[in-house]
């Protein structure tokens, strides 16, 4: 068992949103890995057909079956676990829905010919988004066999769409009421909405420091607690890519207005061997100033995101890029910071 | 550099002064600054001397306010504030609207229907969904609002910012997808009853029919389908031939005098991205301009190398003394290393698609927030190819 409680105990379904850009897989991912170590399992789930997943943990494309893809490494404390994957498509969702309620997997075929998967799976509004969603929920409410009952998995982290497309993706009673007010769509959409809206879901949302990701968040967030058909829970804010000031806080603003003490710069660079010239001490001065404008804005931002009370998580920029290392680490972090 | 592979450059001038070029369309995945960049090559056309409309898909609030406009809506708007590099009056304009896609979809109604059926039809709740919440309603009405932009001929050039897709090329099929099924065989089927003749058509296709409609009821519910076909009788009546209206949009693209500039920033994922657009423009023999690589990190001091500059910091740092210089040579060593990895992304991208010509665009320390923002971003991909 887990050495303390985490900031999540008791919750099952982890959505992870954020603008494209900013990370959501990644942070998926690493999320997925930290909530498996402790002798967990989790189902790290993917609805968009980008192979995100496949390409992160680097193993061959996904097919719409769960998946080892990954092993979270058993620490001091904490025995290992296992993450598995699903790239879940609406088409595949929509002929094991058929199948499991009205036994008509063979259909298929007849159906995608005369356009009637197209439909069901593209156009019919919302339907898309009931059939990703309902597949998460029966994971996460899906019991194993035998005596002991427990359930399959201990969580299910879903790799969510964009901020922009989130409460519409979730929401799906009301999407789905405005064309089925009754008959067994809806009965699916209800049944789904009760796993969204409980206390086992929340929506994490991953944001970088800059201007527009944090809007999105914070709007996405305003829009989750005040959905007509009753707020989604908000889990934690993630800032990724985060990197630490260069310079000592006291000198950022000096540094960011263009007072830099060149001429002590360019001694140091000729104590230490290089080029003295001036030119070359005013260009790393120029690098100084163009990084502390952005560290400057970067605090801006995060000013913003300093209301509402609930976990912040921060993970490093991985200036090597996202390997499995990069990969393990992040998921440290969340765990450090309580996240898992 | 030895081996590596250098594209040719991508002269964005050359495209916006081309008085042939009528629309850009700038496409590429999220959070590369897209519709940031749709603007600054709107505004720098516009003061350039051309008529410009820019339509964005986006409804960031902030990119309104830099072009000095509190909103944005489904109208273009003149932005105020244009000016030549002297500071003399532009000769030419701009325009921004944003895109209301279910505005768009009442207008199309509205205007080839009389009052009544158009009201009938707005009532439908099977139309309520599709033109507010359908995947491909805002990839297929961005579309058809260029159209309309087209043809209104008030403008010379029609800068176009793509609808936010999970994956760049959703844009080019998702108005095929709506036009196939509106025009569908599905369809068809659906209203065969409601139609003249409607019932030896079904005969011949009994079984399928009674399955389809079967397995139809048991997702959907009867209900929806009577929406559905009540909505699809009276839009038949009305104008046929959605999928004609797609067509046409997509011929539009085709045509000389558009240009698709794919924009990336130098990141795996949405070069990933740009590669498969890249190729897909390819084969659907769309005219693609050229890629812009957004946010490219710079290094003044490019000259000193992160090995020489790491290796000075330490030696300093051994010694104690000078704790400005080593933070700057740590941090100039950083930045290389930045600088030397989205080299090697963007040269991956160019030894796959060695004819695409590339502009970049440095990463700016600050977010845009006024007219003189987008001219920056503007000025560093006009001379980019210089």
């Amino acid at each position: 068992m887990s050495t303390r409680d985490s900031d999540w105990d008791g919750v099952r379904l982890h959505v992870v949103t954020g603008k494209g850009g900013t990370g959501k897989t990644t942070v998926a991912g690493a999320l997925a890995l930290a909530l498996a170590s402790g002798g967990k399992r989790v189902l790290l789930m993917e609805v968009e057909g980008r192979q995100g997943i496949a390409q992160l943990f680097d193993v061959p494309p996904l097919p719409y079956a769960e998946r080892k893809v990954a092993v979270a490494p058993p620490t001091r404390t904490r025995p290992g676990g296992d993450v598995y994957a699903l790239v879940a498509d609406p088409e595949s969702a929509l002929l094991e829905y058929l199948e499991m309620f009205y036994n008509l997997r063979h259909a298929g075929t007849a159906l995608t010919k005369l356009g009637v998967m197209d439909f069901a799976t593209t156009v019919a509004p919302g339907l898309r988004d009931v059939l990703l969603t309902g597949k998460a929920a029966e994971a996460v409410r899906r019991k194993a066999g035998g005596k002991s009952g427990g359930r399959v998995y201990d969580a299910v982290v879903m790799d969510a769409p964009p901020t922009g497309r989130i409460g519409r993706f979730l929401n799906v009673t009301s999407e789905v009421s405005g064309l089925a007010r009754m008959g067994p769509i809806r009965g699916h959409a209800d049944t789904v909405q009760r796993v969204i809206r409980s206390p086992d879901t929340v929506v994490h949302f991953v944001t970088v420091l800059e201007e527009m990701p944090v809007q999105e968040t914070l709007d996405g967030i305003a829009e989750l607690t005040s959905l007509p058909g009753g707020a989604i829970q908000v889990g934690a804010i993630i800032v990724n890519m985060t990197r630490p000031l260069a310079l000592p806080a006291e000198q950022v603003q000096a540094a960011a207005d263009g007072r830099l003490d060149t001429d002590e710069l360019a001694a140091g660079l000729k104590t230490a061997g290089l080029d003295d010239s001036p030119v070359l001490a005013a260009e790393l001065a120029a690098e100084l100033t163009d990084d502390a404008r952005g560290a400057l804005a970067t605090e801006l931002q995060r000013d913003r995101l300093d209301g509402p009370v609930r976990p912040c998580y921060e993970l490093p920029w991985l200036s090597h890029g996202i390997d499995l290392g990069g990969l393990y680490r992040l998921s440290a972090a969340l765990r450090d910071q309580g996240a898992a | 550099m030895a081996g590596a592979a250098r594209p040719p450059a991508l002269d964005v001038d050359g495209l916006i002064d081309d008085r042939r070029t009528r629309i850009i369309v700038c496409c590429g995945s999220g959070g590369v600054g897209k519709t940031t960049t749709a603007a600054a090559i709107g505004l720098r056309a516009a003061e350039r001397g051309r008529h410009v409309v820019v339509l964005t898909v986006d409804p960031a609030r902030r990119l309104a306010q830099s072009m000095g406009l509190s909103m944005l809506d489904n109208t273009p708007r003149p932005v105020p504030g244009l000016a030549t590099p002297d500071g003399e009056p532009a000769d030419g304009s701009l325009h921004a609207m944003m895109l209301d896609m279910k505005r768009t979809f009442d207008e199309i109604v509205e205007a080839h229907s009389d009052p009544d059926r158009a009201a009938q039809i707005l009532a439908n709740p099977f139309y309520q969904s599709l033109s507010s919440s359908f995947a491909g309603t805002q990839e297929y009405m961005a579309m058809e609002k260029l159209g309309q932009l087209r043809r209104a001929q008030e403008w010379d050039l029609i800068v176009v910012d793509t609808p936010p897709s999970r994956s760049a090329l959703d844009f080019l099929d998702a108005p095929q997808r709506l036009g196939r099924f509106l025009d569908g065989r599905l369809l068809r089927l659906l209203t065969a009853p409601a139609k003249v003749g409607g019932r030896a058509y079904l005969r011949v296709l009994n079984a399928g029919f009674g399955m389809v409609t079967g397995v139809l009821t048991k997702i959907l519910g009867a209900q929806v389908l009577r929406d559905v076909q009540t909505f699809v009788t009276a839009l038949d009546t009305m104008f046929g031939g959605f999928r004609e209206r797609a067509d046409y949009t997509y011929q539009l693209l085709r045509a000389p005098g558009t240009a698709f500039l794919v924009v990336a920033a130098p990141e795996p994922d949405a070069l990933r991205e740009a590669s498969y657009f890249v190729e897909r423009l390819a084969q659907e023999r769309m005219p693609l301009a050229g890629l812009l690589l957004n946010r490219v990190q710079r290094a003044p001091a490019a000259r000193l190398s992160a090995a020489r500059s790491q290796a000075a910091a330490e030696t300093l740092q051994a010694s104690g003394s000078h704790p400005l210089a080593v933070t700057a040579l740590r941090l100039h060593s950083e930045r290389m290393q930045q600088v030397a990895a989205q080299r090697r992304l963007a040269e991956h991208f160019t030894s796959a698609h060695p004819v695409v010509p590339v502009a970049e665009i440095p990463a700016q320390a600050q977010d845009v927030h006024d007219l003189d923002g987008l001219r920056a971003i503007g000025h560093a991909f006009g001379t980019a190819g210089e």
